[in-house]
C-alpha cells in the first residue's frame, strides 16, 4: 500500500511538472485541433462516435456557461434552455434565410453562430436585471418563467415555423468548429473566474450583503456574469442546431435545462474539471445505457439521488483540477513563498 | 472641515423607529465609540452610514459630499468600511482572496482585458497580490494566506475581518462590536491593536461595543443610545457618570 501511495505521488508530481510548463496547453490543443481536422477529413471515426463527441463539446460549452451562474455565482438559473434556443434559432435564420449572395456558408457559418451567441448574451443581459433584487428561489423562478417565454414566443411566430419548428439547415456543425468553440468557452470562463471579476462573482455566492460593503459593484458583476454565460449557451445552441439540422421550441423547455443542471452538480459546483467531467459521464453513459432502454432514465437519476447523499457538492465540487489553474495563480503561491522567507519582522 | 457629519439623520422600519434625530460629528483621526444597550439602533447607524439601508431622514456628508441614496460599494470607494458583529468573511474562499476581493474597485482593468489576459491585466493582478499579501503579513495571517477563511479560528476570523476591510483603503473603518466573544485579557490586547491599526493606517475609527473596559479605555468621544434616541455625548468619563447611561445601562440593578 505504501509502496503504491508513494509511487502514485511520484507519478502525480510528474504529471504537474509536465502540466506546469507553458507549453503543454499550447501543445495539446494544437493536437486536439489536428485530431478534430483528421477526423473531419479522412473519416477514421465513425460517424455514430463523431456525432456523439459533437453532442459532448456541445455539451461541455453548455454545463460551463450555466457552472458559471448556478456554481461559481451561487444563483439559481433554469433559463440555460431559453439562451440556448436564442442562439439556436438566431443562428439557424441566418445559414437558412440570411446567407448573403455569393458567400460560401462553410465561411458563414461561424459568423452566424457568432451572431447567434450575441444575441442570447443580449437576452441574457435583460434576464440579469430581476437578478439585482431576487435571488434564491425567486431568481429560479424568473429564470423559468423567462425560458416559458421563449418557447412560446417561438411557438407563435410563424416566421420561425411555429410548433412545427425549423429546418432545412445544412449539417455545418463539424468537430473542429465544436472543438474551438469549447475550447474558447473554458478559456474565457476560466479567465473570468480567475480575475477580479471572478473574485466578485465568487463573493456573490459567499455573502453578497458583505461582498457590496467590500467596494464589489454586484450589478456590474452579475451583469458580466449572466452575459457570458448567455453568450455560451447561444454559441451552443447555433453548434446544437446545425448537428441536429432541425429545431423546434420544444427542445429548449424546461427538461432540456434541467439536463444541464445535472450536468453541472454531477460534475460539480464552481468547478472547470467539474463542468467537464459532469458533462462526459453524462453524455457517454446516457450513450452506453441506450440498450436498457426505459431502465436508462431510472439508472440516471438514481446515480444522481446517491451523488447527492455522498457528494453534494458533485465529483470536482469547489475545487480545481491543477491543470485548470492558469500558471500565474501557481505563481501567487511562489510570491508568498518568497516573501515569507525575505519578509521583514511586522508589528503585531 | 468634519470627517462625518450626521444631521437629523431617522430611520424608521415600518413604524418602528430604531434612530431618530440622530446628530452626529467626527473630526479626522478621532476614536469614537457608540454605546447603548441592545437593540439600542446602533448598527442601524452602521447600516446607515454603509448604505445598507437607506435613511428614512436626515442628512450624512462625508468630507462634504452627501452620502444618502449611494450604494454600499460607492460609499465604500469613497473611504468608508466597516465590519460586522456577527462575522461575514466569505467563508468558502482562500484568506488571500477575501482581501483580494476587498480591492476591487481599485483593480484598473475591464472585463474584456481579463477574459483575453491583455493589457494591464497581468500588473495589476500583480498590484493587488502584492498589496494583499504584505497586508496579511501585517496582521500576521500571511501563514495562511491559501486557507479557507472558514477554517481560521475565531480571532483570526477577526482580525481577517478587519485586514478585508482596510484593504478598501479607508479614511473612516467602523467596527462593530469588535470584543464580542472576547475574554478580558483578549479585550486588553484589542485596545492595543484598535490603537495600533489607528497610527499603521491614519485611519478615523468609529466602533459600536458594549463592553465598557473598551469604549471608556480606548474611545476619545462617546455616543450613547437608548431606544434609537441620542441620551448622552461627551468624554467618557461624563458618560460614565450622567444618570441617564446608568438608568439606561443597569436600571434594574438600582434599588428603590
Amino acid at each position: 500500500m505504501v509502496f503504491l501511495k508513494t509511487a502514485w505521488h511520484a507519478l502525480k508530481k510528474r504529471w504537474h511538472t509536465l502540466t506546469d510548463t507553458r507549453y503543454f496547453w499550447p501543445i495539446f490543443l494544437m493536437a486536439g485541433l489536428a485530431f478534430c481536422v483528421a477526423v473531419d477529413t479522412f473519416g477514421f471515426v465513425d460517424l455514430y462516435l463523431q456525432l456523439i463527441l459533437i453532442y459532448l463539446g456541445i455539451n461541455i460549452i453548455l454545463t460551463v456557461s450555466l457552472n458559471l451562474i448556478n456554481g461559481y455565482m451561487g444563483e439559481f438559473s433554469v433559463g440555460h434552455a431559453g439562451f440556448m434556443a436564442v442562439g439556436a434559432y438566431v443562428a439557424s435564420l441566418l445559414t437558412v434565410h440570411g446567407l448573403p449572395a455569393g458567400v460560401s456558408v462553410n465561411f458563414f457559418f461561424p459568423l452566424a453562430i457568432l451572431v447567434g451567441g450575441v444575441a442570447a448574451a443580449l437576452v441574457g443581459f435583460l434576464v440579469a436585471i430581476p437578478s439585482f433584487k431576487t435571488r434564491g428561489d425567486y431568481l429560479a423562478i424568473v429564470t423559468l418563467a423567462f425560458c416559458m417565454i421563449v418557447k412560446s414566443v417561438l411557438e407563435n411566430i410563424d416566421a420561425v415555423g411555429g410548433p412545427r419548428g425549423l429546418l432545412g439547415m445544412e449539417k455545418l456543425t463539424t468537430l473542429p468548429w465544436v472543438f474551438f468553440w469549447t475550447v474558447l468557452s473554458l478559456w474565457v470562463i476560466r479567465n473570468l473566474v480567475y480575475s477580479n471579476f471572478g473574485r466578485g462573482i465568487l463573493s456573490i455566492r459567499e455573502d453578497e450583503i458583505a461582498s457590496d460593503l467590500m467596494s464589489v459593484n454586484s450589478r456590474q458583476v452579475k451583469i458580466i456574469a449572466f452575459v457570458v454565460s448567455s453568450f455560451f449557451a447561444g454559441i451552443a445552441g447555433g453548434l446544437f442546431a446545425h448537428a441536429l439540422q432541425f429545431i423546434n421550441p420544444r427542445m429548449f423547455d424546461i427538461l432540456k435545462s434541467t439536463d444541464v443542471l445535472i450536468m453541472v452538480y454531477l460534475g460539480g459546483i464552481a468547478s472547470i474539471s467539474g463542468s467537464i467531467i459532469g458533462a462526459s459521464i453524462y453524455t457517454i453513459l446516457l450513450e452506453i445505457l441506450r440498450p436498457l432502454g426505459v431502465w436508462r432514465m431510472v439508472l440516471m437519476p438514481l446515480m444522481l439521488v446517491l451523488l447527492m447523499i455522498f457528494r453534494p457538492h458533485g465529483i470536482m465540487g469547489m475545487r480545481e483540477a491543477r491543470l485548470f489553474t492558469p500558471l500565474r495563480d501557481l505563481a501567487t503561491e511562489k510570491l508568498w513563498r518568497q516573501k515569507k522567507e525575505g519578509a521583514p519582522d511586522a508589528t503585531p | 472641515m468634519p470627517l462625518l457629519e450626521i444631521s437629523r439623520l431617522t430611520h424608521r422600519f415600518a413604524g418602528l423607529c430604531a434612530l431618530s434625530d440622530f446628530n452626529f460629528s467626527m473630526e479626522p483621526h478621532e476614536l469614537v465609540g457608540i454605546l447603548g444597550p441592545n437593540g439600542a439602533g446602533k448598527t442601524t447607524v452602521f447600516n446607515l452610514i454603509t448604505g445598507v439601508y437607506r435613511a428614512s431622514e436626515g442628512h450624512i456628508q462625508f468630507e462634504g459630499r452627501e452620502m444618502v441614496g449611494l450604494t454600499p460599494h460607492q460609499i465604500t470607494r469613497m473611504g468608508i468600511a466597516r465590519t460586522f458583529q456577527n462575522i461575514r468573511l466569505f467563508k468558502e474562499l482562500s484568506v488571500l482572496d477575501n482581501v483580494r476581493i476587498a480591492c476591487y474597485g481599485r483593480v484598473a482593468y475591464t472585463p474584456l482585458e481579463a477574459l483575453l489576459h491583455v493589457g494591464r491585466f497581468r500588473a495589476e493582478e500583480n498590484r493587488i497580490t502584492n498589496q494583499a499579501l504584505d497586508l496579511l503579513a501585517i496582521f500576521k495571517l500571511d501563514e495562511s494566506a491559501r486557507e479557507k477563511a472558514k477554517n481560521l479560528p475565531y480571532g483570526m476570523q477577526r482580525r481577517l475581518e478587519i485586514a478585508r476591510a482596510l484593504a478598501t483603503g479607508p479614511k473612516l473603518l467602523l467596527l462593530d462590536e469588535p470584543a464580542a466573544g472576547m475574554n478580558p485579557n483578549e479585550i486588553l490586547q484589542l485596545m492595543e491593536f484598535i490603537r495600533w491599526i489607528r497610527q499603521t493606517f491614519s485611519v478615523t475609527i468609529l466602533l459600536i461595543e458594549h463592553q465598557m473596559r473598551l469604549v471608556m479605555g480606548i474611545c476619545e468621544r462617546l455616543v450613547v443610545l437608548d431606544f434609537g434616541a441620542t441620551i448622552a455625548a461627551g468624554l467618557p468619563a461624563d458618560i460614565q457618570a450622567n444618570p441617564k447611561v446608568l438608568e439606561a445601562y443597569l436600571g434594574e440593578e438600582v434599588n428603590p
